[in-house]
């Protein structure tokens, strides 16, 4: 599987590439498209592939399906055609809904290039932040919380995982050592302490991969619980679990008690 | 004193771009120190007056041929060094910033960019491939990231760029982005079954009554 992405990926990226390939080399309009002689180079092409890399894409095979269906369509007499009951009058043509797809497509490619001209450009420009001037530049406005997906902690977990490599010895098994819930009695008494720890932390002393494994489960069990939250100050930095606070909803109840006695004399007991 | 060379002045020192917003409160509170009655002639400079400034610059600049110029990222200005000099600059600087992107990576991100919010499934209704490798690339680099979830069956996450796209292609904003209108339109196709490379699937549009499948 990895070859053929080595291997195809730089000659056409998928069956809409060879396609557009085909129409440019014919050098035939996109919107009539020579249905039967296309339909033959697509699968000489896809024969060739099939010679190089036994499993070519499904993604292949498909549109090469596609087109023989369309190809078979079009050799029907008009009135014998299948009618599409979403088609509209002018959409008869069986060509239509490939051709449609191609251009949209097609365009989308263009404006891939222009981002790749964009990219190229500001690629070969300089700002003055960047040099720092060996003072430490500033950090960036950092994302919002709300930007800090499943994938960031994924990510971090990951690196826990890939740094508990090394340690981890294959040879033994291991008993079920590690449940989720001691895990997550683990972490609520972390947090419990404080309020704000650091993801890596959480996986300290941490040699085997299972218990990683299982500490990672509990996090995202508290965080559906939503016992915990996580945070990220800046991007690829450092994720903090923060412990939602369970008096959270009873506080401001509090606070409003207090306003509607304006006229209580201050400091009242509380029991 | 002039506006714009004042506004020239900061976007020199400043160390990282300053939307105008951030250039409108620094001429709101100058230092102190300065001489008030020149300082309080650019108090009250709206930001409509810092954009003409700055424009002014842009035009003084292309005229006198300057080695530098005036660009907007993420809706913020900072000056940049002309691209003919990358050669030279570039032996200021030991490391250069994260690779470029791969052509298929390129046209995700296009889709993305113009159609967003967007399902992976529509994305690769456009592109006739699967998108999971490229969309693992873009979201590590932090380009697009999750929007939300498609209010349909299956509820899938929906896509969508964020400001290091802008960053990374010097954008100020999505608009600038060449022919917007009509990539962004609407699809012509109904919800992804149109298209050939994906087996027929029950679309998510109620208002539709039937779904012949005896059609194929």
């Amino acid at each position: 599987m990895s070859d053929y992405k080595v291997q195809l990926d730089e000659v056409f990226e998928g069956p809409m590439d060879l396609l557009l390939y085909l129409i440019k080399k014919n050098e035939v309009d996109i919107y009539r498209i020579p249905i039967s002689k296309i339909t033959s180079q697509y699968m000489e092409y896809l024969d060739l592939m099939k010679m190089i890399v036994p499993d070519v894409a499904g993604e292949f095979v498909v549109m090469g399906a596609t087109l023989m269906y369309i190809k078979s369509r079009m050799l029907l007499p008009e009135d014998q055609q299948v009618a599409d009951p979403e088609a509209v009058a002018d959409e008869m043509d069986p060509r239509w809904d490939l051709i449609r797809q191609l251009v949209e497509y097609k365009k989308f490619k263009e404006a891939a290039e222009d981002l790749q001209q964009r990219e190229l450009f500001q690629e070969s420009v300089y700002s003055r932040q960047q040099q720092g001037l060996g003072f430490d530049t500033p950090t960036e406005d950092g994302p919002s919380l709300g930007d800090l997906s499943v994938f960031d902690l994924l990510n971090a977990f990951n690196r826990v995982l890939k740094r508990s490599d090394a340690a981890d010895d294959l040879r033994d098994i291991f008993e079920d050592r590690f449940t989720v819930s001691d895990k997550i009695d683990f972490i609520l008494k972390l947090t419990a302490v404080e309020e704000r720890t650091s993801f890596s932390r959480l996986f300290d002393g941490m040699a085997s991969k299972t218990e990683i494994i299982v500490t990672f489960l509990a996090l995202l069990e508290l965080i559906r619980l939503r016992q915990l939250r996580v945070a990220q100050s800046e991007s690829f930095g450092e994720i903090d679990i923060v412990r939602v606070k369970q008096e959270e909803a009873a506080a401001p109840a509090q606070t409003e008690g207090g306003e509607t006695e304006p006229g209580s004399t201050s400091g009242p007991t509380n029991p | 004193m002039e506006l714009k060379s004042l506004i020239e002045a900061i976007l020199f020192a400043a160390q990282k771009p300053l939307p105008l917003k951030e250039i409108k409160a620094i001429l709101a509170r100058p230092d102190e120190s300065g001489n008030s009655e020149i300082t309080r002639a650019f108090k009250k400079a709206k930001e409509s007056e810092i954009s003409e400034a700055i424009e002014r610059l842009k035009v003084d600049y292309t005229q006198q041929g300057r080695s530098f110029q005036i660009q907007e990222v993420a809706g913020a200005f900072h000056l940049i060094s002309q691209p003919q000099f990358a050669p030279w600059l570039k032996q200021l600087f030991e490391e250069r910033r994260s690779g470029r992107l791969s052509l298929p990576a390129l046209e995700t991100l296009a889709i993305i960019a113009y159609r967003q919010p967007i399902t992976r499934a529509d994305i690769e209704g456009v592109r006739g491939v699967a998108v999971d490798g490229v969309m693992q690339t873009l979201l590590e680099r932090g380009l697009v990231t999750i929007t939300g979830r498609a209010e349909v069956p299956g509820r899938p996450m929906l896509y969508g760029t964020t400001k290091s796209f802008l960053e990374h292609f010097g954008l100020s904003n999505i608009n600038e982005l060449p022919a917007v209108e009509e990539l962004r339109r609407v699809n012509l196709n109904l919800p992804e079954s149109t298209a050939p490379a994906t087996p027929e699937t029950p679309t998510p549009t109620d208002a539709q009554p039937a779904t012949t499948p005896e059609a194929s």
